[in-house]
């Protein structure tokens, strides 16, 4: 029987995980499909304190591990499938887990477009990190696909490789910030094809192209590439949740929050589970916030704890 | 009992280097099956699947040959194989792939496949 069980690796995860085993909470982590979360995605983090000169995403999240580890933590590799409503919790993925208190700290994984073509190319043309892939795309002709933050910053990132990018957004309006969209359009290598959506990926063994449509006057443009990136955002990794904590529309979960300073800021809508990063929280979305956010609700499910004896 | 795997970092599996060179005689060659994972050092996922695959390397040991293949210093197999995504995981077995993951795998995932084709 664990004092706090971790759902999830991201800095929320090993930052509350930190928190609980120097508290002398016996402590698991169970890490989740994406070991180490979204960070490790990223190439140079420069926006986390205390690395002046940056570091590198999957490098931090190492030694948050590590760190983590150092004062007891266990971390298996699986992923939850369902847990239980009710303290003592029993908590489910390829094997089974007992714990007093649960923290929820799955975070968001990157959305696809959902078109079924899009699966046969994973790997094969399409990919969801820019970081990772670009490499494979020398001299070559891709799309980046979203209108955020991301799709500018993975578009401006993949001219270092490939030949021509094309952000291709499904509305006229890009989301992201001007800065970003300012340099994407300054670049010589990126153009735009907006208010388009995608009717098929095709190909054969690989990506050869993409069918899309017009969302205005339903023209049809057929756009051969060697490679996709799909930028489109993020959706929390909640759905093995429903019906144990009550989430909104979107699957962020909801939490108290600091309206009553005294209060567990951190507290699901179910006692004795608490949650973090993320998962709960599309605004700030941050490493740094989200290792807060795990540092507090470590306290918290202390607190619930000691509350308990 | 616990299933935990213990975080070394990047410099895992120093022994079981494969390279363009060595390709032909270590994996296509083998009279065992082969799990190659392409990687490389600027990938942040393939430092999560690192220890993972080093795992699966002792607990197959003597029933299948486990190895790794930096992409970067390696494009002609990565090339040959069609490898656009990292991390990558090829099976081989008698000098051919049959099985090709994409992405992040767990251990569970890698021994399942491996023990399918043993």
């Amino acid at each position: 029987m664990y004092d706090v069980i971790i759902i999830g690796s991201g800095p929320a995860g090993y930052t509350a995980a930190i928190y609980s085993s120097r508290a002398f909470l016996k402590t698991l982590v169970i890490a989740g499909p994406q070991f180490g979360g979204q960070l490790t995605t990223t190439t140079t983090i420069d926006n986390f304190p205390g690395f002046a000169s940056g570091i590198m995403g999957s490098t931090l999240m190492e030694e948050m591990k590590k760190q983590a580890v150092r004062f007891g933590t266990e971390v298996v590799m699986d992923e939850v499938k369902t847990i239980t409503k009710t303290s003592p919790f029993t908590v489910t993925g390829a094997k089974t887990y007992e714990g007093k208190t649960i923290i929820i700290a799955t975070g968001a994984q990157a959305k696809i477009l959902g078109i079924p073509t899009e699966v046969q190319f994973r790997g094969k043309g399409i990919s969801y990190c820019a970081t990772c892939d670009g490499f494979f795309f020398k001299g070559k002709t891709i799309a980046v696909f979203g209108g955020g933050d991301t799709a500018m910053e993975e578009a401006t990132f993949l001219t270092k490789f490939v030949e021509k990018v094309t952000v291709i957004h499904r509305r006229e309006e890009l989301r992201a910030s001007k800065i970003m969209i300012e340099k994407a359009k300054k670049d010589p290598k990126i153009s735009f094809l907006l208010n388009k959506t995608v009717d098929a990926f095709y190909g054969d063994t690989v990506l050869k192209g993409v069918k899309l449509t017009d969302a205005t006057t339903g023209e049809k443009t057929d756009l051969p590439l060697d490679g996709a990136f799909i930028a489109i955002g993020h959706t929390p990794a909640t759905a093995f949740l429903k019906d144990i904590v009550v989430m909104d529309d979107k699957g962020y979960v909801q939490i108290r929050g600091m309206r009553i300073p005294t209060d567990a800021h951190t507290a699901t809508t179910t006692d004795g589970i608490f949650a973090a990063g993320d998962c709960v929280d599309s605004r700030y979305r941050q490493g740094i916030v989200a290792a807060g956010m795990g540092s507090m609700a470590a306290i918290d499910a202390e607190k619930w704890l000691e509350g308990k004896k | 009992m616990i299933d935990y795997i213990p975080y070394e970092g990047g410099n895992y599996m120093a022994d079981i280097q494969i390279t363009d060179q060595t390709f032909d005689q270590t994996v296509l060659k083998s009279d065992k099956p082969v799990l190659v994972d392409f990687w490389a050092v600027w990938c942040g996922p393939c430092q999560m699947q690192g220890p993972i695959v080093e795992a699966v390397a002792k607990e197959m040991e003597g029933k299948a040959v486990v190895g790794k293949v930096n992409v970067d210093e390696n494009p002609g197999v990565a090339g040959k194989y069609g490898v656009m995504s990292i991390p990558t995981l090829i099976i081989f077995k008698g000098g051919q792939p049959v099985k090709q993951l994409v992405g992040v795998q767990s251990k569970e995932a890698l021994m399942s496949a491996l023990t399918a084709v043993i």
